[in-house]
């Protein structure tokens, strides 16, 4: 073994500075160090070019504005803010705008894209062709110009409420309940009276039992092979409960119409017609992309499965729900991850229809207001960065909880 | 050889730094243009024509400027900007001097480190609504939805009067005038809100202007005007004289047409200094003793440009209202000069 060695030993020679350049073992560390002196060069020229230009100019990198008074306000706040509220407020209110339309795309386009991407799939050439045609015409026009379309359209067709008013309205609610405006769509909003938590805690508790059930059910299967029917009892135990203590505590949640008062539509909840526009546009377009990653994951997933599942006796549904998917994921996550962190970050199109998320207050009025560009720049780019990478770690961690256990 | 790069950087880096703050006056020269920030496009005050000539009110300071610093109305580079981009493009110096439109306000003035060199508009912030509301005040506009256009005063000024009187409402923010007045006229918004001028100039613009009030309280103050960098005083002395030689010129009569005419000589010895037949006030400044001689010729004095731009003949219609002469009762008023 000792002779052996011995061979193997690089030949011990004494260092020479030739050899950074000569040697391959240091020639890509000597082209790398290089590289990276350049670059921090370069960044270091631009930093301090930038603070040298902003002294000589007189002005300076400051955050205080943003615990001064924002002067302005938003139409759409999920938390308290008025226009005596400070720059920070706005921009907290700007990314719970940007969080919310982002969770409402991402699960849109979710659906959408699961759905039709199978049905891409479909043996009914009409619904194939169908889905294809949504894909390529969805995905190959830019989502700015769906979010105009859809905002456009809404704003033109949809009547104003103005239309609702009077006795020859040329508009009205729907059930008495829901008006949808070209400001956006009116909803009842819960309004909840003494005993209303009993109710809601029972709701919670049904649902809880719900998943028991199920899980019950699924036991009972794989131990006894016994089938027990899924549908209507899931049904009877989330509704009935709820129901019962509902009635029994005397209606405890009420609805708060909306009615039109005034200018417009007031009480209930309403959704902005901004909002809708960005969420569908955001939602049809990510969709397409998503229903092409579901298509590569089904067809990825080796034809022998589904043959053996169906020979087998199972049903297409089944086969694809309990067979085909589970084991598609593993290819589907991966980009979709990344289409969730493009649905996010092309919400900061949000100012083409006025809708005020992170870029429309911090990055849009308040820079505006108090012209300090670079810093409200810098926090943009910190939000989405951290917003990006929060998500994409989240979406990893279920990567791993699905991927292909090796042992 | 790192060391070397880095001193090298620094020193590159100081230089541009030394650059940025020269005399604006000495870079206009060398450059033989002036490069001028306006809108992107509001007509009447800056807006390309069908042939890509700019043309406009605020596009008259520029040429006159550029008219008085290098004899030449036609050496300008326009540098169409936003209102999110125009202080970014006056500070790092891509433009010499800003005119579009801009509110003369404290923060501006002096937090930003500009300098507004005069009013070459007042303005003030109205609101315009359908005939068929049947409102006849904007006190009556509680609970009204507003179309406002976003990164101006005017957001700021609609969020202090709703509050101080008392009133809620809903903004609806918008990016540009054409896509304001389509909500608007689609009734997403009860109620569009801008400069006055603004609102008369889209009116304008509308098949029926009838079927719309402007409302009369003018909630706001908007002095308009050019600004230039704080700390290059010369530059903003050059700006400055130029634009009240326009107004003085209206004062003394001299206009596009008979200014040829006066500079052989006049017994107006401020016509005459202005003019530089006497005395050597450009020489002050730096520039040529016929320096506003050439700014007055570049576009017509300040009166012809407002009524051929923006004036009562113009599809904009604007009165003079405040921005008619001081001895016709309005606010323009040129310091003497001597």
């Amino acid at each position: 073994m000792s002779f052996m060695t011995t061979l193997s030993d690089p030949p011990s020679g004494s260092f020479r500075l030739s050899m950074l350049i000569n040697d391959t073992r240091y020639r890509s560390y000597t082209f790398q160090f290089i590289a990276l002196v350049i670059v921090i060069a370069i960044f270091g020229y631009l930093g301090s070019n930038l603070f040298a230009n902003l002294r000589a100019a007189g002005l300076n990198i400051s955050f205080d504005f943003l615990g001064e008074s924002s002067n302005y306000d938003i139409n759409q706040t999920l938390i308290e803010y008025s226009s005596r509220s400070t720059h920070w407020t706005a921009a907290v209110v700007g990314i719970l705008n940007t969080l919310l339309v982002a969770f409402l795309a991402c699960i849109t386009a979710t659906i959408i894209g699961v759905i039709a991407g199978i049905l891409r799939l479909s043996p009914n050439w009409l619904v194939r062709k169908l889905m294809s045609i949504y894909v390529e015409a969805f995905r190959n026009v830019p989502v700015l110009i769906w979010i105009i379309i859809i905002f456009t359209i809404m704003t033109v067709v949809l009547p104003a409420p103005n239309a609702f008013r009077g006795d020859n309205a040329t508009a009205s609610m729907l059930f008495g309940a829901f008006a949808f405006t070209n400001r956006g769509v009116y909803l009842p909003a819960p309004v909840w009276g003494p005993g209303s938590l009993i109710v809601a805690l029972v709701f919670v508790a049904s649902v809880i039992g719900v998943f028991m059930y199920r899980r019950y059910a699924k036991k009972l299967l794989f131990d006894t092979g016994r089938l027990l029917p899924m549908g209507w009892p899931s049904l009877v135990i989330l509704f009935v409960p709820t129901l019962l203590v509902f009635f029994l505590l005397g209606r405890p949640i009420g609805l708060d119409y909306p009615e039109l008062k005034g200018f417009n539509f007031q009480g209930g909840i309403q959704i902005l017609g901004s909002l809708i526009a960005l969420w569908w546009a955001l939602a049809i377009y990510t969709g397409a992309f998503i229903a092409e990653n579901v298509r590569a994951g089904i067809q990825s997933v080796s034809k022998g499965q589904a043959e053996a599942a169906a020979s087998l006796g199972m049903r297409p549904n089944r086969i694809m729900n309990l067979v085909v998917l589970p084991q598609a994921l593993r290819v589907i996550i991966p980009p979709l991850i990344s289409n969730y962190l493009n649905i996010t970050k092309n919400s900061s199109l949000a100012i083409v229809v006025g809708y005020m998320d992170i870029a429309g207050t911090l990055g849009g009025i308040t820079l505006n207001q108090t012209g300090r560009a670079i810093e409200c720049v810098l926090l943009l780019m910190a939000f989405y960065l951290a917003i990006s990478l929060t998500i994409s770690g989240l979406m990893n961690v279920y990567n791993k909880a699905i991927s292909l256990k090796e042992r | 050889m790192t060391k070397t790069v880095i001193l090298g950087t620094l020193t590159v880096a100081a230089l541009a730094a030394g650059a940025a703050g020269a005399a604006t006056l000495d870079d206009v020269k060398a450059r033989g243009k002036l490069n001028c920030g306006v809108t992107t496009g509001l007509v009447g005050f800056a807006a390309p024509d069908a042939n890509g000539k700019w043309d406009g009110f605020d596009v008259g300071i520029c040429r006159a400027v550029a008219a008085a610093v290098l004899g030449d109305p036609t050496a300008v580079e326009f540098v169409p900007t936003t209102g999110k981009t125009r202080f970014t493009a006056l500070s790092s110096g891509e433009i010499d001097v800003l005119a579009r439109n801009t509110t003369w306000t404290f923060s501006r003035d002096t937090d930003l480190k500009f300098d507004f060199v005069g009013v070459n508009y007042y303005d003030g912030q109205g609101f315009m609504v359908p005939k068929a509301l049947g409102v006849s005040s904007a006190k009556e506009l509680d609970g009204a939805t507003v179309c406002i256009q976003t990164g101006t005063t005017t957001e700021l000024n609609l969020a202090d009067y709703f509050r101080k009187n008392n009133m809620s409402y809903q903004p609806v923010p918008i990016e540009t005038n054409a896509e304001a007045q389509q909500q608007y006229l689609n009734g997403a918004c009860d109620v569009y809100t801008t400069d006055a001028s603004g609102l008369a100039a889209t009116r304008a613009a509308f098949e029926a202007p009838g079927d719309h009030v402007v409302l009369p309280e003018i909630i706001s103050k908007e002095p308009l005007g050019p600004l230039v960098r704080h700390g290059d005083n010369d530059w903003g002395d050059i700006v400055r004289w130029t634009f009240y030689a326009l107004v003085a010129a209206e004062e003394y009569g001299i206009t596009s047409a008979n200014i040829e005419e006066l500079a052989a000589g006049t017994d107006n010895p401020e016509v005459n200094r202005i003019l530089g037949t006497e005395d050597n006030l450009g020489a002050m400044l730096g520039l040529e003793p016929t320096w506003a001689k050439a700014a007055i010729a570049a576009g017509g004095n300040y009166g012809e440009l407002f009524e051929k731009n923006i004036g009562e003949n113009t599809p904009i219609g604007l009165s003079r209202g405040l921005n008619a002469q001081w001895t016709d009762g309005g606010l323009m008023y040129s310091p003497p000069f001597r």
